[in-house]
């Protein structure tokens, strides 16, 4: 029996460390792009946690990959928007820096 | 030959040793996504960070969502990422800052975040959670009967979504001219 790979809690601690990690990429970076691939840091550590309950809860068996994979497909229209965003903003600010887009502050 | 149950002079079971070597592979591309200045870079440990999670989805049974990750993550996702940083990075750019002023007050709230997430998951009772070392319950076939059985709706709304984001990110990254050209 293993120790470590057959118990829910390891699993969990790893998706909440990496949610962390994520969650300070997002607040702390200035690159509008870093600040997006935090963003998929994040869903990737929710995604974890869905397959490890899924794994690990009979009653859930089909259902946490199921909520995954939709995860997976919004993630991918999350990102196919924001990129673009990003580029179109590029394209009249010439600085990929959040902190440079104040227009609306002034 | 089979393998040996337990790794020898280690006393670790091979699912241990390999959720061990991908959580860390996971933890540290992450942590180097976050803290690298280059952006380039960043964006390839995303990559390593986004194979290793597929590994520990193999690890706990859900192999379809494995190979999805790397279809859509690593496939295109990152890629899609990767260009976005060649089209946007002047070379000024890297040079400079990489994080905000706030960087200190987000460090400490992403430890309190994770503090949090350490007290809740210490403190909530879960029950009996079995875990069969091989998917006995179904594997693909039962994410295949709950994505079309009751949850079908949700699968079409994501085809909608799709769709309107392929659209919607056409019409955002076209130059403006074109766009105007288009609308007379």
């Amino acid at each position: 029996m293993s120790l470590i790979a057959g118990h829910l809690e390891p699993y969990l601690v790893l998706s909440g460390l990496l949610f962390s990690i994520g969650a300070f990429g997002f607040l702390a970076r200035r690159n509008a792009i870093s600040m997006l691939m935090s963003v998929e840091l994040m869903l990737n550590a929710v995604n974890l946690a869905a397959i490890a309950f899924g794994a690990f809860v009979p009653e859930l068996a089909g259902e946490g990959a199921s909520f995954a994979l939709l995860v997976i497909a919004v993630a991918a229209a999350e990102a196919t928007v924001g990129l673009a965003i990003v580029i179109a903003i590029y394209r009249n600010r010439k600085t990929p820096l959040v902190d440079e887009y104040d227009t609306m502050r002034q | 030959m089979p393998l040996p149950p337990t790794i020898p002079f280690i006393g670790l079971t091979w699912a241990d040793a390999l959720f061990l070597l991908l959580g860390g592979v996971v933890l540290g591309a992450a942590t180097l996504v976050v803290l690298g200045r280059d952006i380039i870079r960043n964006g390839l440990f995303l990559i390593l960070s986004f194979g290793a999670l597929a590994g520990i989805y193999v690890i706990l049974g859900a192999a379809i969502v494995a190979g999805a990750q790397v279809l859509v993550y690593i496939g295109a996702i990152s890629v899609l990422i990767l260009f976005a940083i060649m089209l946007t990075q002047s070379k000024a750019a890297p040079a400079q800052l990489t994080f905000q002023t706030q960087a200190l007050p987000a460090a400490l709230a992403a430890l309190l975040l994770g503090a949090l997430f350490a007290i809740a998951l210490g403190s909530t009772p879960w029950g009996a959670t079995v875990f069969a070392d091989t998917p006995a319950a179904g594997g693909t076939s039962g994410v295949a009967a709950t994505l079309f059985g009751p949850w079908l709706l949700a699968f079409e709304a994501a085809s909608a979504l799709i769709l309107a984001a392929v659209i919607g990110g056409i019409y955002l990254a076209a130059k403006v001219a074109d766009r105007e050209e288009e609308g007379e």
